[in-house]
């Protein structure tokens, strides 16, 4: 391993932002108690100051204002050696989700999920990525899918779905006003939630496709660390909505798919982009305020879990809600929920990480916690990933709540 | 040139321009780096979220402040302490006119114990918490501690020359302060003014996505 790589890395990704977090740490510690893996273990060394150690070094030993006054006078800190980094792995990857739940704790603001992403471009450098992330991460680079759904194997999946759930499932419609994307794990294992949009979308009278140039949500170069593959990611779909000429593209029920199209795409592109993003719960709840959709509500009592990439890292939090409070006449909101509410343990990667399990499981304590203090027989949430954190912790913890897909619930109470 | 003369004269003019240098070479250090725009379309404004963002970020959240409280109570009771002291200080006051002509009203004698009083406790609030906390002790360094140490002699033979029984005393004071204008902009004590520029970069982040949390 050539350390110097992450670290030219760690420095090449320092601009004026991370600098000036870097710069304005006092390690008061007081992040710690915002992150459900320190709340979980009690561990110090997950506290999330800890996990930008390593580029707060390289930063003051080689970008810092000050740094060459430090190596003047020998006092420069020492370089990151193969081992720290290596030590660190399962801080960055294992243990951060990059749920940003700890920058609200900080007095000084600081957004450490941004110092992990810069520590996972540096970890990338030098093949410090978890084996798990690494696979998927090239397997949708090389096939277009984490697991491996090429275009053809797309065809054959929307062919099965759509005699499955008896819809029809648009693929490279010329000139569709709506470009629909999903993620690998609904194309695989959430077929219902697939199922469900394209129901919705033609029920609203929608002109929309999926495309087989880009049709992958998901961005594994975000977990990873492998900004190439985000960029690639990325613009397949950016392709794929501008060859259709969409107006539109639909991010599906997959939090930090949206952010990778929404927020992201545009800064990895250099350009702005041609068509809107939207959340598929920022549009239905659009449609829902143009009095286009009608619900029934059910007379239930739910929750909702607010994944991090959708609310608290990519700004949807109304919308959701406007939608529950039509679903269910007993909506029931969780604390802390909204901005400050708990990661579910498994976002950023980390629940495909083989050696995060134990970690990951002991952190949605907190998260079924929550909810059971709700009362409502179940939880509804609008993110794969988030819905098969749920899935594999509440089959491991013989959990009895109802996990529950919005759209989903949407496609099953819509009135025409 | 006595001792005190030294301290309130050629060091302090030294101390003063390696703070102001050596501060404003470090903020504007970070700025300088500069960053690349964000294209990505906004739902809302970053220059309100970096004001936002700042003024956010002085208030703990309940939740957060809950377990923490000895904490934050320290760190108010220090800054504001602190603030007080430093600025409304009858013998800074005077300080301050000397060199910038400009003065306002001072505390009362009693008002300057008690602001003094306070950032003390506060002081040592934060410093306790440095090796009491497993976090804290995990991640302090050296200049956490000497920073800590630095202002704390500072406040304290601030106190101890505030009777002006001996002219000496003040020196002592003056020479800490001396010593910590250096050590300033050389430390974390920088935070003081970087904080809001990171503040304002996640606030700004914050805004463009249309929220302030």
């Amino acid at each position: 391993m050539t350390v110097q790589k992450a670290i030219d890395k760690f420095v090449e990704k320092t601009g004026a932002k991370v600098a000036s977090y870097l710069d304005a740490c006092v390690r008061c510690g007081l992040c710690a108690q915002a992150c459900q893996y320190h709340e979980a273990t009690g561990d110090p060394r997950h506290a999330p100051v800890m996990k930008f150690q390593p580029l707060q070094q390289a930063y003051q030993a080689s970008k810092d204002p000050l740094s060459p006054l430090w190596r003047m006078i020998g006092r420069a800190p020492k370089k990151v050696t193969e081992e720290e980094l290596s030590d660190w792995q399962d801080l960055i990857y294992d243990s951060c989700s990059m749920c940003g739940r700890c920058t609200l704790a900080c007095p000084m603001g600081i957004d450490i999920a941004s110092l992990v992403w810069v520590m996972r471009e540096g970890m990338s450098e030098v093949g410090l990525v978890p084996p798990e992330i690494t696979k998927m991460a090239h397997a949708a680079r090389d096939t277009g899918s984490p697991i491996g759904v090429t275009a053809k194997k797309l065809r054959k999946i929307l062919d099965d779905v759509e005699k499955k759930y008896d819809v029809k499932m648009h693929l490279d419609k010329p000139h569709a006003e709506v470009l629909l994307l999903d993620s690998s794990l609904d194309y695989e294992a959430y077929q219902p939630t697939l199922a469900a949009m394209a129901k919705i979308l033609d029920r609203l009278g929608i002109d929309w496709s999926f495309s087989s140039k880009g049709y992958e949500a998901s961005n594994l170069g975000l977990f990873s660390g492998e900004e190439s593959i985000a960029r690639t990611m990325v613009e397949r779909i950016t392709e794929a909505a501008e060859d259709m000429g969409a107006k539109t593209v639909l991010a599906p029920e997959c939090g930090h798919g949206y952010g990778s199209i929404r927020w992201e795409a545009p800064n990895l592109l250099g350009r702005e982009l041609p068509f809107e993003v939207l959340h598929i719960v920022e549009f239905l709840a659009r449609m829902h305020k143009e009095g286009r959709l009608k619900l029934k509500p059910e007379s239930r009592a739910l929750t909702y879990h607010d994944p991090c990439k959708l609310g608290r890292r990519g700004g949807v939090f109304e919308e959701p809600r406007e939608m529950m409070r039509d679903l269910v006449t007993d909506y029931r909101e969780m604390k802390p929920g909204g901005v400050t509410n708990w990661c579910c343990g498994g976002g950023g990667g980390v629940v495909v990480i083989e050696s995060a399990r134990k970690l990951q499981l002991e952190s949605f304590k907190i998260k079924m916690d929550q909810v059971e203090k709700t009362g409502a027989e179940g939880v509804v949430m609008s993110c794969a990933f988030c819905h098969m954190t749920f899935d594999k912790s509440s089959e491991h913890f013989k959990w009895d709540k109802k996990i529950e897909d919005m759209v989903q619930m949407v496609e099953r109470q819509m009135i025409d | 040139m006595g001792f005190v003369g030294f301290v309130e004269g050629p060091l302090f003019y030294i101390a003063a321009a390696i703070f102001a240098l050596a501060a404003a070479w470090r903020v504007f250090g970070l700025i300088r780096m500069g960053r690349k725009p964000d294209i990505s379309p906004p739902k809302g404004s970053a220059t309100a979220g970096f004001i936002k963002g700042n003024l956010r970020h002085f208030l703990p959240r309940g939740m957060f402040a809950r377990r923490t409280w000895i904490h934050i109570v320290g760190g108010y009771a220090f800054h504001l302490g602190l603030f007080v002291l430093f600025f409304f200080g009858a013998f800074h006051i005077d300080f301050i006119k000397q060199y910038l002509g400009i003065s306002w009203t001072p505390l009362p004698r009693w008002g300057f114990i008690l602001a003094s009083e306070i950032a003390f406790a506060g002081l040592i609030v934060l410093w306790v918490r440095r090796f009491s906390d497993p976090v804290m002790r995990l991640i302090s360094d050296r200049d956490d501690h000497i920073g800590t140490w630095l202002t704390f002699l500072v406040m304290l033979t601030g106190c101890l020359a505030l009777q002006q029984s001996h002219e000496v005393l003040r020196g002592i004071h003056m020479l800490f302060v001396d010593i910590w204008l250096i050590y300033f902009p050389f430390s974390r004590l920088m935070h003081a003014f970087t904080f809001v520029l990171s503040r304002g970069h996640t606030g700004a982040t914050y805004g463009r996505k249309g929220m302030n949390p």
